[in-house]
């Protein structure tokens, strides 16, 4: 395969390789020059490293938190919070769409209060989920689940109502019933959709999971960062912020690469 | 004998504004392995008669008969493979949701695939495959279930031209070795004239039958060897006046 390619092509190939490293290069300097700075400013005291925290700050509050054996704790405990939200949320959404799409009786019936419950602002619901589910776990799992939840019956079924119309025509004229539409046709041509959903609930699974902890919780970065706040401790408000961006993109990671698999033929 | 015979069918369809008078009083009727095409100017009602003979649609008068079995296959405008099955699992389809894909079956199928050149292409995905091949393989979907009536609707209008007149061939070739009664709806009067045994002429819509034509062209044996006989360019001016109301 590889000496098929002609001269012109390798020379394209090599371009398009030196391109992506530019780019990349040019990312990682990106965030370099910017902690340079941010560090630099720090230590020439044109900035107040107590309100602004540095990155060296960072980095020896990183290693104190790490030695202790908390940081390990907290983070344990947000990405429990995250993945349940985000695995219930997600499963329960799809059900959602699944028995909307079934029935155009109850499509039409809760479709209005679907569109109404998304345009809440859901942390409107904080008070009301603490005294229903108490101050643990279960209410901030249970605000990451309102927050995926709805978007999420809402883009399915968006998708599944998009669906080919032609193609069901064919499985009807096959002699179809409907549970052999959806499994058909209707289930596997919306894998992309629910793909992108997947990756639209990442981010929204973490944004339940620390609201969720600023209102009720004991434990996990969203208190940690609580906590630091209170007490002007912005190395730890800085040293949760970075540690979240890095599992929020993990997380976001490992379902963009679980979406390349599956999605190769949809 | 006849397979199908349609009397004094009618449809129409409702909306909030209005009703839809698609078909009226249609009469007709397909006997065992005819080829009959139905031809008509678009939007006259044709998709509907093909949805009221393979039962989606209920007439709102009159009456569609199906004697034999009553396995109609339909093959629609465009190919609707799926995209995410090989061939192989895409004229399997029909078997699967009719629960019969049993050994007998797939090895009847695998057998269509071996004859009509897809057997290679049988672990390819459909766009992997040029639309003639695609056309093909939606074909052998449509007669993997064996039915005993083939509906067509249009199945070359979404191929370019050449492609068009060498699938026509194909299709034809394929449907009679097979030896299928077969049903096919077009607006164009050449690809009537050189596949159908008879033809019957639709009216503006409300479809009602305007003529019924013999080509009496089947002592040729490839559509596009008819296309190039003496008698075609007479057939085609006559099915032109027809279809255009000149003559009643
Ligand atoms: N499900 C439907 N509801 C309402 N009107 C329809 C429906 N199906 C077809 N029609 C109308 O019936 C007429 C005939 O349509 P069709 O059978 O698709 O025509 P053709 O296939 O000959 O182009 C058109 O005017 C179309 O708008
Ligand atoms: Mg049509």
């Amino acid at each position: 395969m590889k000496n098929n390619f002609t001269k012109e092509h390798l020379l394209y190939l090599r371009g398009q390789r030196v391109h992506k490293i530019l780019v990349h290069t040019a990312r990682i300097g990106v965030l370099v020059l910017l902690l340079g700075l941010w560090e630099l400013a720090a230590q020439l005291n044109w900035i107040d490293s107590f309100i602004t925290s540095c990155p060296s700050r960072i980095w020896k509050k990183f290693i104190e938190l790490v030695a202790a054996g908390t940081l390990w704790h907290h983070m344990g405990v947000s990405t429990y919070e995250t993945l349940a939200g985000f695995a219930i949320g997600t499963v329960l959404g799809y059900c959602i769409a699944v028995v909307l799409w079934w029935n155009v009786f109850f499509k039409e019936t809760f479709e209005p209060y679907l569109v109404v419950l998304n345009s809440l602002p859901k942390i409107a619901l904080g008070p009301i989920i603490i005294i229903w589910a108490g101050t643990g776990k279960a209410s901030i799992i249970t605000m990451a689940v309102l927050i995926s939840v709805v978007i999420t019956a809402i883009t399915i079924l968006n998708g599944f109502v998009a669906t080919d119309k032609e193609k069901a025509l064919l499985l009807r004229s096959m002699g179809a019933n409907r549970f052999q539409i959806f499994t058909k046709l209707v289930a596997p041509a919306n894998v992309p959709t629910l793909m992108a959903t997947l990756k639209i609930n990442v981010g929204m699974a973490w944004i339940g999971s620390i609201m969720g902890e600023y209102l009720v919780s004991k434990e996990g970065l969203g208190y940690l960062l609580v906590y630091g706040s209170q007490v002007f401790q912005l190395d730890l408000v800085m040293t949760c912020t970075v540690v979240l961006c890095a599992l929020a993109g993990l997380m976001y990671g490992a379902v963009a690469l679980l979406e390349k698999i599956v999605v190769k033929r949809f | 004998m006849k397979v199908l015979e349609l009397k004094n069918v009618s449809k129409v369809f409702y909306s909030k504004t209005q009703e839809t008078q698609a078909v009226s009083n249609l009469n007709f009727d397909v006997n065992e392995g005819e080829f009959v095409a139905i031809i008509g100017p678009s939007g006259c009602g044709k998709t509907t008669v093909l949805s009221l003979i393979s039962k989606l649609i209920q007439p709102t008068s009159g009456e569609v008969k199906l004697y034999g079995g009553s396995n109609v296959g339909y093959m629609l405008q465009r190919d609707q493979l799926f995209e995410w099955r090989n061939i192989e699992r895409n004229v399997q389809l029909g078997l699967e949701i009719q629960r019969k894909l049993t050994e007998e079956n797939k090895r009847y199928v695998e057998n269509l695939l071996k004859k009509y050149g897809l057997w290679e292409f049988r672990k390819h995905y459909p766009a992997e495959l040029s639309g003639g091949m695609r056309q093909r393989a939606a074909l052998i979907r449509t007669l993997a279930t064996n039915p005993d009536l083939l509906l067509l609707d249009e199945p070359f209008s979404a191929l370019d031209f050449q492609t068009r007149l060498d699938v026509c061939d194909d299709v034809y070739a394929i449907i009679r070795s097979e030896k299928k009664t077969a049903l096919l709806v077009t607006h164009d009067i050449s690809e009537a004239i050189s596949l159908a045994d008879r033809i019957v002429v639709l009216t503006e819509r409300p479809a009602t039958v305007k003529a019924i034509h013999e080509p009496r062209l089947n002592h040729i044996a490839q559509p596009l060897k008819r296309r190039e006989s003496p008698d075609f360019s007479k057939q085609f001016e006559l099915l032109h006046k027809y279809l255009h109301g000149e003559t009643q």
